[in-house]
């Protein structure tokens, strides 16, 4: 299946959660945010978000600004 | 005296032990924002939410390793937004990262609604739009907005938790541009609610920016670009702390009225030969 992360296609061989989504990318839950189709996935629910088909996924973390 | 130099300021739901706010923004290194968020003494640093990179993400480091819990109180910001709709996105994303994440600061956003990118001046529509929509949600916003004194009026009655009038563009360097206008919104503002936050936020080019601004009664001053991108960034840090106790003290104590002509210091009593 396909999903959107950022703006980017990215290929899924199998169903997965966000918590997967995000150890995949190496991304540490406590450090980031996350949208699912525009809607906030709170932190304590990753292990249980599943995603489907089609799915756009935001993960936003804080960078330097003033 | 203690109470004259008082430096704490109380904005929304936290207090601030000192009243400069520090960016995290354009800094060589984040070792070097460290060392000058140190030499700042300031206690609340802003950050930006940005999308995180899928590869190739800075060895690791996240800008958070940086900035100590205990000590800095997290300032999110809606930098790069252009209407309040991306506003209220952003801002809800900052306030999730730092739900339950160990750090201070999901209540409050510095709200920042730009008309463009080469001004980056505030919009000032999308900023009232986007701060109704924020107070409704339980956010404490701190607003960026120009140093129009019935905009900043009209920001307070919508339930801003402070104003931040800009000094001059951001980055610019150009310092109070209008020190007249922050007066009239000081006046205006501070009315029958003189503790009421009132913040200049953006042109900072140097110390003295800074002392000017507190001078006029401003209650804080937020920078970022003036630490960052001095030659001496920390030195420059330490510059703009002692301007900002400087500038309040001297507000505190009053000074004396200007006057075209001069007056003595010596008495004229007793001069030889007279």
């Amino acid at each position: 299946m396909e999903i959107t992360v950022n703006g980017q296609t990215i290929k899924l061989d199998e169903p997965i959660t966000i918590a997967q989504l995000l150890q995949r990318f190496g991304m540490e839950p406590v450090r980031v945010a996350v949208e699912k189709n525009r809607d906030i996935v709170p932190r304590k629910a990753y292990a249980q978000a599943a995603i489907s088909p089609g799915d756009a996924i935001e993960i936003v973390t804080f960078v330097g600004g003033g | 005296m203690n109470n004259l130099a008082s430096q704490e300021l109380k904005i929304g739901p936290y207090s601030l032990k000192s009243r400069l706010i520090v960016g995290t923004g354009k800094y060589a290194s984040l070792e070097l924002m460290q060392q000058c968020h140190d030499a700042s003494g300031s206690n609340c640093v802003t950050v930006a939410v940005r999308r995180e990179r899928l590869v190739d993400k800075n060895s690791g480091r996240n800008i958070l390793d940086f900035i100590d819990p205990k000590r800095y109180i997290l300032l999110p910001n809606t930098a790069g937004c252009f209407n309040a709709e991306e506003v209220v996105r952003v801002a809800r994303l900052g306030r999730e990262m730092l739900t339950d994440s160990g750090y201070c600061g999901a209540d409050w956003v510095k709200l920042e609604c730009l008309g463009d990118t080469k001004t980056l001046l505030p919009e000032p529509v999308g900023t009232l739009e986007a701060l109704k929509v924020l107070v409704k949600d339980g956010f404490q916003a701190l607003v960026y907005c120009s140093d129009d004194v019935m905009l900043c009026k009209r920001l307070k009655e919508a339930g801003a938790a402070a104003i931040m009038p800009a000094g001059s563009p951001i980055g610019s360097g150009q310092g109070v541009l209008n020190p007249n206008a922050i007066r009239i919104i000081l006046e205006e503002l501070k009315q029958n609610d003189p503790n009421y936050p009132v913040i200049v936020d953006a042109g900072v080019g140097t110390a003295s920016d800074v002392a000017l601004a507190m001078e006029l009664g401003i209650d804080g001053v937020l920078l970022n670009t003036a630490i960052a991108g001095a030659r001496e960034p920390v030195a420059m840090a330490h510059a703009m702390r002692l301007a900002t106790e400087a500038g309040r003290l001297a507000h505190v104590a009053g000074r004396i009225p200007r006057k075209l002509y001069a007056t003595a210091s010596s008495p004229w009593e007793g001069r030889v030969g007279a």
